[in-house]
């Protein structure tokens, strides 16, 4: 049996450190003499041989650091080495790939791959020999004379891949290099990345990764480390031992998965240590679950969609039932989405099926369609099952919204946290679960069931 | 080998049309030289500072010749100023106000106002050629076109997205590679369009400054400005050569238009920082057929790479391309420079200040009375021009607005009109208001509404056809009234276009206006009272404390009047009555 995962700050004294920065601090003076500090003093180094992630709630200054480590950044206390030289004087071969593609509009493909090449001198023959191998390996080869908004964001990205692995870097930086792709292209993506870093197809020695995407971290990363934010500093920092490839539902990668987010979730408690990364018995443990993708859905659409599938016999192909309410299809999948994640239908093979409750839900009038409605959400949704708890454990029966949007806001943006909000707040009202005063954004339990539980209350 | 085109004649046309182009190019090469001769031997000549200027319509094509090198000149000048001074500003945060608030204060200044200074200037400079003499003119048109090809340049860089900085740090560009493939790309756009109005306001300038007395001098190069405004003097009016003047006005300004402009807004297309491809695009037949010249398309490939790829070899070993430069790094530098331009501008204020004082000395209360009503009066006839050209502009430009077939046929006749210079104009309808018998006081506002209501219309149209049609359907579904139509649809929805016109029409009507209230023709001076005509008549007499003064005081209403009213409503519309598409 391997030994546990955790080795916290083992890289901080390896004297073959490529990147080595000490107690690196970064704040803005502000005109008032006190000063905001970003990120408070910090060690840390970059090895070779291993993919270090570093993840962290937004604001916790994962950017200014990849920033200040490539030398684009001055750290205002503190310093950077390359191979033990200051950075400011070292000859650094690094790259960075951005969120943003930072790609030359006005420059083909090839030129903008090129264009790294050209800053150091690389004569012509070489440089076009160079990048056209690259643009092969990174699967854009025929493609070289296009410009890059003729391509789709996963190619974009390609290039960006390609301009940035064609000067060999020692060490390749990428800031959030997948959050602007959809999920399919980031997972490809992804994928021929380990690919390449497996088959040592590109030089690089060492892959420094800035990401918020939990998942992405344990999938990639042989390193992870957690920053916390005001000031920024490192909360964790330890080895995934994992091997590659990595499964998702694997016992121990979802145990990572789960042990990140209670470290993330929880910013006041000092994370214990990483999980033994071996299969074992799974606990269930409601904390450590994590919150659903709500769609943003109506009830009363789920209702009118139940309503219709009962019509056509209880199963259709989505796509035609898309077509028979003359909705995009675009529009119908939220609620498709919602009704499966209530348990009232199943998707088979693009059929939507209609289960029993969902029947039974299409079948009943208002009151108890929101009786069933409230059921289902309870089960199923555990943001709302946490709303219900918590205004039930509470003496006064309300909880402020800024309670829960700060547990999921770890986990969805800042935007997306917000609309998850809305969603849940329309479907705890329409199931009575909770009533919502929007003016002090609180969270109040319906007087109907406060009578309810006091009467329950009493007859213990 | 495989024929792809199957039909010889599409064969034929892609190859001859080449071919022809390039003969064309040759012949405008060969063309080149000989100009760059003939102005040679003009500049080099003895100064000759009034020119007799032919009535002939065969010497026409070499005045038009004249005025048309010195524009270019100008512009080139323009654009390497603009480029020079927007890039030290950008990227000099401790000199960047600085450059900043010279260049608004320049702005506001009329362009004649330089003309003295400029003029007498040059001359000293390069004594006993006519160099000189062409220099000073050369530089006033300069001064009508730089300020805001400077800020568009400026503000593009300021603009320019920060991880496309970061990337070029990171890859190590030198400041040589970034300028070429970062900066001067992500302006293109920016600097043509401005490029575009600078010229305008070249040819205002040019006909103003080819001929004018100075003092007990009188000035008169040959071009195209000194031969509309020879025709105009004569009496009886030589309308024929008036007229034939105008014509080839016009067509140099159309001609520029289209081999010019539309090519390079069209090319300038691949600059546009967009992610996806846009549906319209402006094409132009001319750019297509450069494009296909085979002997363009070689020949910077070739005589190019070669300088280029030594430049970037011998650049590569330079810091800047071995160690990446942090973007947020401004101990280093900056200091010294900040320092010495601290001293530099202290000295120049002092000196400003004693020159100044002594100035004034020279001015009595008299002329500072004088002033004083002369700027009032010429505020008002600034803001009656405006009220006047919008009373008009407005509904006919919200009538072909929103007729999209009336617009297609007006718009490029509107325009072409809109691009003669008021200047050029100014005489014939002088003549025909004195033929009337009316005076310079109303005659003047005739004259600036001339140069500035087209400003106004323009904007108007564009802001009619931006109203978005469901919009306008609602209004007629809930049966607005026409009263209401107006207040709550067409006023607010055209408000922000409006604002961006009028600002543009005031500053030309300000400009104008010392054009306008003071007017020599068929040996007669006529002037009314206003800031213009004092500015005017103070370079005829060479009167330079009260030419100093009276522009200072102009400056100052104008800057005044931006910051208190334009400024506001700029916010105005930006928040209230932006139309979100």
């Amino acid at each position: 049996m391997q030994e546990a995962g955790i080795q916290n700050g083992t890289s901080l004294s390896q004297p073959d450190a490529i990147i080595r920065a000490e107690a690196i601090e970064k704040y803005y003076a502000q005109p008032s003499e006190n000063r905001i500090q970003v990120i408070a003093a910090t060690d840390l180094s970059i090895v070779p041989g291993e993919i270090v992630a570093l993840l962290g709630p937004s604001g916790s200054g994962k950017s200014t650091m990849l920033r200040m480590l490539t030398g684009l950044s001055l750290p205002s206390a503190g310093r950077v080495y390359w191979h033990g030289r200051p950075i400011s004087e070292a000859e650094i071969n690094v790259s960075i790939v951005f969120q943003s593609f930072a790609l030359f509009p006005w420059l083909t493909v090839l030129e903008n791959v090129e264009a790294p090449l050209k800053a150091r001198g690389v004569p012509p023959a070489e440089r076009h020999e160079r990048s056209m191998r690259m643009l092969d390996t990174v699967g854009l080869d025929g493609f070289e004379a296009a410009y890059p908004k003729e391509l789709s964001g996963g190619m974009r990205q390609r290039v960006g891949f390609a301009r940035a692995l064609v000067v060999e870097p020692e060490v390749l930086f990428m800031d959030e290099p997948f959050s602007a792709l959809d999920v399919l292209t980031a997972e490809n993506l992804r994928s021929e990345l380990l690919e390449l870093w497996a088959k040592k197809t590109m030089p690089t020695k060492a892959v420094f990764l800035v990401t918020h995407n939990i998942e992405e971290a344990v999938l990639l990363a042989d390193r992870i480390i957690v920053l916390g934010r005001n000031p920024g500093h490192i909360r964790t920092d330890f080895k995934v031992q994992l091997p590659q490839p990595r499964d998702r539902k694997s016992e121990p990668f979802t145990q990572l998965v789960d042990y990140i987010y209670k470290v993330l979730t929880r910013p006041d408690v000092a994370p214990t240590g990483a999980p033994d990364q071996q299969a074992g018995p799974r606990v269930r443990d409601q904390r450590q679950m994590r919150y659903q993708m709500l769609p943003h859905a109506r009830p009363g659409g789920v209702a009118g969609l139940l309503e219709l599938l009962l019509d056509k016999g209880g199963r259709d192909d989505i796509y035609r039932l898309a077509d028979d309410l003359a909705f995009e299809i675009d529009d119908l999948l939220p609620i498709v989405d919602a009704a499966q994640l209530l348990g009232f239908l199943t998707i088979e093979e693009g059929d939507a099926a209609i289960t029993d409750s969902g029947a039974e839900f299409a079948n009943s009038e208002i009151l108890r369609q929101k009786e069933l409605f409230r059921d289902a959400a309870v089960e199923n949704v555990l943001l709302l099952r946490q709303i219900r708890r918590a205004l039930e454990a509470k003496s006064d029966h309300t909880v402020p919204e800024e309670f829960f949007l700060d547990m999921i806001d770890e986990q969805f943006s800042e935007e997306e946290s917000q609309r998850q909000m809305e969603t849940a707040i329309t479907w705890g009202r329409y199931a009575e679960l909770f009533d919502f005063d929007a003016g002090r954004r609180r969270f109040v339990m319906p007087d109907a069931l406060e009578e309810e539980i006091a009467a329950s209350e009493d007859a213990k | 080998m495989r024929i792809q085109n199957t039909f010889g004649r599409s064969l034929v046309a892609v190859r001859n049309w080449p071919f022809f182009t390039d003969l064309i190019i040759g012949a405008c090469g060969i063309a080149t030289f000989f100009s760059l001769l003939q102005v040679g031997s003009y500049w080099l000549a003895r100064p000759t500072p009034a020119v007799p200027i032919s009535h002939s319509i065969r010497a026409l094509p070499l005045y038009a010749f004249y005025s048309v090198v010195r524009i270019g000149i100008a512009y080139l000048l323009s654009l390497i100023f603009a480029v020079g001074y927007g890039y030290i500003a950008a990227y000099n945060r401790r000199v960047e106000a600085w450059m900043i608030a010279v260049l608004d204060i320049l702005q506001s200044i009329p362009v004649l106002s330089f003309l003295p200074g400029v003029m007498l200037g040059m001359m000293a400079l390069v004594p006993g050629h006519q160099l000189g003499i062409e220099m000073g003119s050369i530089l006033l048109i300069f001064t009508g076109q730089v300020w805001n090809m400077a800020f568009s340049f400026y503000s593009s860089l300021k603009s320019i997205p920060r991880e496309m900085i970061e990337a070029s740090r990171i890859y190590r560009y030198s400041a040589w590679q970034r300028f070429w493939q970062l900066e001067l790309p992500y302006s293109a756009i920016g600097l043509i369009w401005n490029s575009i109005v600078s010229v305008a306001g070249g040819w205002f300038a040019l006909i103003a400054c080819e001929m004018f007395p100075l003092g007990n001098r009188f000035f008169r190069l040959p071009g195209l400005g000194s031969y509309l405004q020879t025709a105009a003097s004569t009496s009886p009016v030589d309308m024929h050569a008036l007229l034939w003047g105008l014509a080839v006005l016009v067509l140099i300004i159309v001609a520029t238009d289209q081999l010019i402009w539309r090519p390079l807004i069209a090319w300038s297309d691949k600059f546009k920082f967009e992610q996806v491809e846009s549906a319209t695009r402006v094409t132009s037949p001319m750019l297509t057929l450069l494009q296909r010249s085979s002997f363009l398309r070689r020949l910077p490939a070739r005589a190019l790479s070669g300088m280029e790829e030594s430049i970037y070899r011998r650049l590569s070993v330079t810091r800047a391309c071995r160690v990446v430069q942090p973007v947020d790094d401004d101990r280093r530098g900056g200091q010294m420079l900040q320092i010495g331009l601290g001293i530099f501008a202290g000295l120049l204020a002092i000196w400003g200040a004693y020159e100044g004082f002594r100035m004034m000395q020279a001015i009595s209360w008299a002329d500072v009375r004088l002033l004083l009503m002369g700027a009032g009066a010429t505020f008002l006839r600034v803001n009656v021009t405006l009220a006047l050209a919008a009373a008009w502009t407005i509904p006919v430009g919200v009538t072909i607005g929103f007729h999209p077939r009336l617009a297609r046929i007006l718009q490029p006749i509107t325009q072409v009109v809109a691009s003669v210079p008021a200047t050029a104009l100014f005489p014939v309808l002088l003549l025909a208001l004195i033929r009337l018998g009316g005076g310079l006081g109303i005659g003047s506002i005739a004259l600036m509404l001339l140069g500035t209501q087209w400003y106004i219309l323009f904007n108007v149209i564009a802001g009619a056809m931006a109203i978005p049609s469901d919009l306008k359907e609602a209004a007629t579904l809930y049966r607005f009234s026409r009263w209401q139509r107006w207040t709550t649809l067409i006023l607010p929805g055209i408000f922000p276009y409006l604002i961006t016109g009028l600002v543009t029409a005031s500053g030309g009507a300000w400009n104008a206006s010392i054009f306008a209230e003071y007017y020599h023709i068929q040996h007669r001076t006529l002037q009314t009272l206003g800031l213009g005509a004092q500015i005017s008549a103070a370079t005829d007499a060479g009167r330079f404390p009260m030419l100093v003064l009276a522009t200072v005081l102009m400056a100052l209403m104008v800057v005044t009047v931006n910051r208190l009213v334009w400024r506001r409503l700029y916010r105005l519309a930006e928040t209230r009555y932006k139309l979100e598409g």
